[in-house]
């Protein structure tokens, strides 16, 4: 296995872009990855999207997007698996190069979800949930996580307040990030007075509706120190695990056992433990899951998760800064994109270019992304050389 | 001769007050409740339809008759509000129940005594040796117009009965039927609300038919009103029932325990079967039961059952037809409807 | 819903019929072809006990189209005696009197229709247990 850098990061414009199709987004993001990493050629690519069928109408993203981007000819592969899909697509483009079959690879995440209405964004959404055993029931995404809440709450005493500093958090950090979708700051009386999407969580528990793309290049780490003029960010963890599609078919339905068995394996790769960690992006599509996966990768103890928003110890100054960039809930949650979309953070952060939001000294980031109520999650660790 | 060896009904939990519609449409309540001698009707959530509670008191009987359900060789549904116009509810009846697969199953419709003619034919089937087993249900979620006088009595219910060739929980003494061509109710084809000649539906349907096959039945089997411990009629409102019951010499208290029309409403092809089914949960062995439905159009079927041992082992197996309408919870009329599909939501 | 995805999981739907593993008793539902615990594959016909307990539930007030007539509405998840987890509304109880730890048992209902003019789905949901 060859050690694996990642040279070039893009994000598109973020929000509820109205004017801008799938196609083009990916494509601005795309250009702006290999512009920043400054290659000619890109030998192979990797497009992680959750549902271009049901938002767009648009599959066989692989030609697409290899057409639109100049590229036509180059093997393109579009990877599924939910919110994860960025994620996993990131894995398979750092195995391409690692393993030595192609040098130059191009990892993407997109996804265009405003072309459909509320309910047909739910229902989308929800096909990431067992379609006979849970969506035939008349479960939602945020009624999934609603679930493990109420469950978190019961058990570890979680409070209300707990999951509104969560989102407080994560848009005090977007509101430094130009290119969060909601870039403004909210109070935990504006969380608990917000309108009820699925008990317990209200609208502002809950990551929006985006379109967006995220776009990252990888190469061998010898051609990125010849390459690059940028601080070299080194890809040194990569976990990835599955579990039950459905969330009444796990033990213990707050613990995440993917994140957990992700995390060990890209600490055990990256030989560090979460104690050694900077900071980290995880996924916060409710602010219930940030407390659960804080608590499956270790960087808090298991039912101590609630507090650790409140306590400062996830915002930035904090000893662990988590989801600098405003998280899914503020910088917004393109659910095919969100995967790339943290590795541009961490790289960014790794070099030092994240501005207001910069994490002093920060030396090694880690990403998690995960698809369902966990039912697939990768982690990652990226460290600056 | 058969007998019924399970029997279950089904009550579902909401309820609107006869104030509460007769507000809505500026009429008297007290005509209603004096007049009709209705307080409140049973209302189907918008989960449940005719099948659904056709499961849940089938349920009940199958628990009742402590049999393998797999030995039920008929299944049949009377109902005038079956879910689909065409496609049987009795086939989901019979795979939620767990039946054989080679079982008669059909759909009846006869307006109101849809139910008892269920019953009629699985006990012909079950005397004739061609099944060991058959269920017969009775059970409707039928709608009155929105400020017909329907609208105070149209109810939801259903009971389930299983013939078998043993004597079960009351053997079958004597059956019988009258009928005649008697346009006093009915519905259209592609028509969501029935229509009614109004007083006509009264003496020469009701009561003429009803009377006529009770009192052929009585006839025919050498007996008195004063011979049975119960009666129990087909319930368009609470009056009629006791009307019918007294024009025929049978007392008040012979009456009360099947009489179920004041709280629950009409039931329709559920009806005089559910009465059934609650003087099943309160009789004692010996004990005989005079009933008779009414289904507009017009025709009444008869029974006479009597009550053997085994009912005092069943009766506690599954929950009371008079248990399940003490469960209740009230609705408002805008609620009420919602839940009957007479507004709907903008989607 | 076309007709076939919803008739397949009749036996499920209608009589929570399950699979218990012959090697070490595992009940699977729906059933499957290979044991998640110890990767067996010869089971026993099992029927999912109809009384249970809500372990976590949620009050579903955004729901997507085909449930959009319904909202609100809550659904939990129950563990049923024998302690196999089933994912089911809950019905016939106010929803501000839903608790975790109460007991159910399951009905017959309607679960969702293709329009006014599609297949009616039925199978189970929760309701208090009396």
């Amino acid at each position: 296995m060859r050690d694996v850098a990642v040279i070039g990061v893009g994000l598109s414009e973020w929000g509820e872009l109205w004017k801008r199709s799938l196609r083009e987004i990916f494509v601005d993001a795309a250009s702006a990855a290999i512009a920043d990493a400054g290659v000619d050629r890109i030998d192979s690519m990797y497009v992680g999207c959750m549902s271009g069928g049901l938002f767009v109408g648009q599959e066989h993203l692989a030609s697409l997007l290899s057409d639109y981007l100049g590229v036509a000819s180059i093997p393109a592969c579009r990877v599924e698996s939910a919110c994860a899909s960025g994620g996993v697509a990131f894995r398979q483009g750092y195995i391409e190069v690692a393993s030595g079959m192609n040098d130059v690879v191009l990892v993407g995440g997109v996804e265009k979800m405003t072309d459909v209405g509320g309910d047909g964004a739910t229902y989308a959404l929800a096909t990431a949930a067992d379609q006979e055993y849970e969506v035939y029931h008349g479960v939602t995404f945020p009624g999934l996580y609603a679930m493990m809440a109420n469950e978190h709450m019961s058990r570890f005493g979680t409070t209300r307040e707990q999951l509104a500093h969560v989102a407080v958090k994560n848009h005090r950090h977007g509101a430094m990030n130009p290119k969060a979708q909601y870039p403004f700051e909210v109070t935990v009386e504006g969380v608990l007075k917000s309108v009820l999407v699925a008990d317990p969580l209200r609208i502002l528990d809950c990551s929006p509706i985006t379109d967006g793309a995220a776009a990252a290049v990888l190469c061998p780490l010898d051609m990125a120190k010849k390459l690059s003029k940028k601080p070299i960010v080194r890809v040194v963890g990569s976990g990835h695990s599955t579990d039950s599609i459905a969330l009444h078919d796990r033990e213990d339905l707050t613990e995440l056992a993917a994140t957990k068995r992700a995390a060990e394996k890209a600490y055990k790769m990256a030989e560090v433990g979460p104690a050694e960690i900077s900071f980290a992006e995880v996924h916060d599509c409710f602010t219930i899951a940030e407390i659960c996966v804080i608590e499956a990768l270790g960087l808090v103890e298991r039912g101590k998760g609630g507090t650790a928003a409140e306590s400062g110890l996830t915002a930035l100054g904090g000893r662990i800064p988590v989801n600098t960039s405003g998280g899914l809930k503020s910088k917004g949650h393109p659910v095919g994109c969100t995967g790339i979309a943290q590795i541009v953070e961490l790289t960014e952060q790794l070099r030092g270019e994240s501005g207001k939001r910069q994490v002093k000294g920060a030396k090694r980031g880690l990403a998690q992304n995960m698809g369902g109520t966990g039912g697939s999650t990768t982690v990652h660790i990226l460290e600056v050389e | 001769m058969a007998g019924i060896v399970g029997y279950g009904a089904y009550v579902p939990r909401h309820r609107i007050k006869v104030e509460e519609i007769a507000k809505v449409w500026g009429t008297d309540a007290e005509s209603y409740k004096r007049g009709l001698m209705l307080k409140e009707k049973s209302v189907p959530a918008p989960d449940q339809d005719t099948i659904t509670m056709s499961v849940e008191a089938a349920r009940n009987a199958v628990k009742r008759a402590g049999i393998d359900p797999v030995l039920i060789e008929a299944v049949y549904v009377g109902s005038e509000s079956h879910p689909y116009a065409v496609k049987p509810s009795g086939t989901v009846v019979s795979e939620a129940v767990g039946t054989t697969r080679n079982i008669h199953c059909a759909d009846f419709e006869f307006a109101c005594k849809a139910g008892s003619e269920a019953m009629f034919i699985c006990i012909g089937l079950v005397e004739g040796g061609a099944v060991r087993y058959g269920l017969a249900i009775g059970a409707d979620t039928s709608q009155g117009a929105p400020g017909d006088a329907l609208e105070y009595s149209a109810a939801a219910g259903a009971a389930a009965f299983i013939f078998g060739k043993e004597d079960g929980v009351a053997r079958v003494l004597h059956t019988h039927t009258f009928m005649t061509d008697t346009p006093d109710f009915w519905r259209r084809e592609y028509e969501y609300y029935p229509r009614h000649g109004g007083r006509f539906t009264g003496e020469q349907a009701y009561f003429r038919h009803i009377t006529t096959a009770a009192s052929q039945m009585m006839e025919k089997a050498k007996m008195k009103p004063q011979d049975f411990t119960y009666a129990v009629f087909h319930q368009p409102n609470g009056k009629f029932p006791m009307k019918v019951g007294e024009m025929l010499g049978f007392k008040r208290e012979q009456m009360e325990a099947g009489w179920l029309s004041p709280t629950l409403g009409n039931t329709y092809s559920g009806s005089s079967p559910m009465g059934l089914t609650a003087i099943l949960d309160v009789a004692k062995p010996g004990e005989k039961i005079l009933m008779t439905s009414f289904g507009s159009g017009a025709g009444s079927d008869g029974f006479i059952f009597e009550v053997t041992k085994q009912i005092d082992k069943v009766r506690d197996v599954a929950p009371k037809t008079r248990e399940q309408l003490d469960n209740k919870t009230y609705i408002e009329y805008g609620v009420y409807a919602k839940f009957r599909g007479k507004i709907r939501k903008a989607v | 819903m076309f007709p076939s995805r919803y008739w397949r999981e009749i036996p499920q739907r209608y009589r929570l019929e399950a699979a218990k593993c012959t090697g070490c008793g595992k009940v699977s539902f729906p059933p499957r072809s290979k044991c998640p615990k110890c990767g067996g594959v010869e089971f026993d016909e099992a029927r999912l006990p109809e009384k249970g307990v809500v372990k976590t539930f949620t009050i579903i007030r955004v729901a997507p189209s085909q449930f959009v007539e319904q909202a609100p509405y809550a659904v939990g998840i129950v563990e049923l005696e024998g302690g196999v987890k089933i994912t089911a509304q809950i019905v016939d109880c106010p929803l501000e009197d839903i608790k975790i730890g109460q007991k159910v048992r399951i009905e017959f209902r309607r679960l969702q229709e293709d329009g006014c003019s599609g297949v009616i789905c039925y199978g189970y949901k929760c309701v208090p247990a009396l």
